[in-house]
């Protein structure tokens, strides 16, 4: 038996029966990073000795959820101690003197720490090519994108280099990713998970979520890893439920809608076909699907990198060189220091987004682009919740195309933005959505179903990627690695 | 054109982000295109629309004033790239 290509829920009951232990499972995944993770590049920061130890301390009372689960963190999360560098090269060396709420979440459920994984520059791309430790591969073609921004954690667990992984979604750096490597990727509600010790790069769109190979794996790791926080002002205040028992309930009599915006032209015919027979297949399960629209689709992108930058700009500005990361050696004043650090800190897409977002919010521009930016998202979020008096799901494909070439997009940061364009929404409109496997291409890529839901009813949209996904094997395939 | 090198270099300078030559050139164009994109949404009209800063359906969130432990001074600079004693250290700011 092959540890690394179990899914969490397996091994939780192998552990229970005292089968094996967790330094069995630690072990294994620690072999398959040595083995495959060269040609991958998924994996940032590993110290090896320290699952290890952590394995050895763990004892026996097995009560966490997550008791000797092995866990990957996208490198944005910080871990106390350990290197936090967003993939950037302005935070070289950092260790964060405090946990993220998730990864205390995590501890106390018994869950063992491997590692941190790739990532675009700040989450800054949709194919973890920005970052400073070079691409990540696609485990199914290694000539091809990951996706991004959490490249990483999607393709160490494509590749079983990893059980389950978390990641960050401001525009679908979650789901684009697990959609590009055959993964299930979960962006929960704007709220429901605790962004303390998440670094910001859009605080009104940014979201914890899991990266996993089944959807009772991202329902399992949701459970432990939501709820209120008094560290984070806008996590909300409300029950938690049951996730990976609520996965099981019928879907028969839901009504989804499938909006005409989604299916436009340009789309990969491939992608679109296999989202399509998915659609049936959820349609013959018993869920009642029509067609509809979201009218202000088209104006996601736009609002999107008026707002996402306009926050970042703010966010990004506490990288001065002062209180941490690096500094460059000659400098002849307070400002020459601020301009240098960030001049040799941040890349190239970075820095256009910080310019971006400046512009946007400098005076003179501001009602122009940001104010009406803030604007038109309201009308995109309206056209959800008006689609969600009628209906309890929307489907849609998670990505227009299946992984495209390392190097196709990096000279063209307007496409690169408009790989987004079928994730975005959801960040703005703040609603939870799911993307699992539903095909692949001739050419053996992945394609991703994503399903939206209302806010804070993420387990109506697991429930129907559950189902689903019980009634297919594609999240079964793994490439050759 | 809806963004010129001059409009490029003076908010860098409020960025705080040295570019050089090459990069203003480029960035010049390619923010050109992106901005042109997201004219698109100056074919609406916002007039009676409120905007949407935030999705969540609240307001101020107060909590009880306790004192709580806080970071030791010597754990919160442990980053600095320079300091002196529990001060992070930089150029002279006042009588430069």
């Amino acid at each position: 038996m092959e540890l690394n290509k179990l899914t969490a829920h397996e091994l939780i009951g192998i552990l229970n029966k005292g089968d094996i232990l967790p330094i069995d499972i630690c072990n294994t995944l620690i072999g398959a990073v040595r083995k495959k993770d060269q040609g991958i590049n998924a994996v940032v920061h590993f110290d090896d000795k320290k699952p290890v130890e952590r394995c050895k301390a763990l004892g026996n009372d097995k009560s966490g959820a997550l008791w000797g689960i092995p866990i990957f963190i996208k490198d944005n999360i910080c871990v106390k101690d350990e290197l936090t560098t967003c993939s950037s090269n302005i935070l070289e060396g950092f260790r964060p003197p405090y946990n993220a709420t998730v990864i205390d979440k995590l501890l106390c459920s018994g869950a063992v720490l491997m590692g941190k994984t790739n990532m675009d520059e700040f989450a800054f791309g949709s194919s973890t090519e920005t970052s400073c430790y070079g691409a990540t591969r696609n485990p199914w073609d290694p000539e091809r994108i990951p996706g991004g921004s959490s490249g990483g954690s999607a393709a160490c667990v494509a590749a079983d280099e990893a059980i389950f992984a978390l990641g960050s979604d401001t525009g679908g750096s979650i789901r684009q990713p697990a959609s590009l490597c055959g993964v299930v990727g979960l962006k929960p509600t704007y709220g429901r998970v605790s962004r303390y010790g998440l670094i910001a790069f859009a605080s009104s769109l940014d979201q914890i979520g899991p990266i996993a190979k089944d959807v009772e794996d991202a329902a399992l790791l949701l459970k432990v890893i939501a709820g209120h926080d008094d560290m984070d002002s806008t996590s909300v205040d409300m029950p938690v439920p049951d996730y990976p028992a609520l996965i099981k309930q019928d879907i028969k009599g839901l009504k989804i809608g499938v909006p005409k915006e989604y299916f436009i032209k340009g789309i990969d015919p491939e992608v679109k076909q296999a989202v399509r027979s998915a659609i049936d297949k959820i349609e013959k399960m018993g869920a009642v699907c029509e067609d509809m629209s979201l009218p202000h689709t088209e104006y996601a992108v736009a609002v999107y990198y008026l707002v996402a930058t306009a926050e970042a700009s703010s966010n990004l500005a506490r990288f001065d060189g002062v209180q941490y990361g690096m500094r460059p050696g000659q400098v002849t004043s307070v400002i020459d220091m601020h301009k240098k650090t960030r001049q040799q800190g941040f890349g190239s897409e970075a820095k256009r987004r910080i310019i971006l977002g400046t512009f946007a919010l400098s005076s003179g521009y501001y009602d122009a682009y940001y104010s009406r930016a803030l604007k038109v998202r309201t009308l995109i979020k309206r056209d959800f919740d008006e689609a969600f008096k009628k209906y309890d799901a929307i489907l849609t494909p998670t990505s227009p195309t299946p992984a495209f070439k390392i190097g196709e997009k990096v000279e063209d940061p307007l496409t690169m933005y408009l790989s987004d364009i079928f994730t975005i929404s959801a960040n703005l409109a703040g609603i939870p959505c799911v993307s699992i496997p539903c095909g692949f291409t001739k050419a053996g890529l992945p394609v991703g179903l994503q399903i939206l839901g209302k806010a804070f009813d993420e387990e109506t949209v697991l429930k129907i990627a559950h189902h689903y996904e019980q009634a297919t094997d594609w999240h079964k395939r793994r490439p050759l690695t | 054109m809806a963004i010129t090198k001059d409009t490029v270099k003076y908010v860098a300078n409020l960025a705080r982000i040295g570019l050089d030559d090459k990069e203003l050139g480029d960035f010049t164009k390619q923010l050109d295109r992106i901005l042109e994109y997201v004219h698109k949404i100056k074919k609406l009209d916002v007039s009676k629309l409120e905007p949407t800063s935030h999705v969540l359906e609240m307001k101020n969130v107060y909590r009880e004033d306790r004192v709580k432990d806080s970071l030791p001074a010597s754990e919160a600079m442990k980053n600095a790239p320079a300091k002196e004693g529990n001060l992070f250290k930089v150029k002279k700011i006042i009588g430069v």
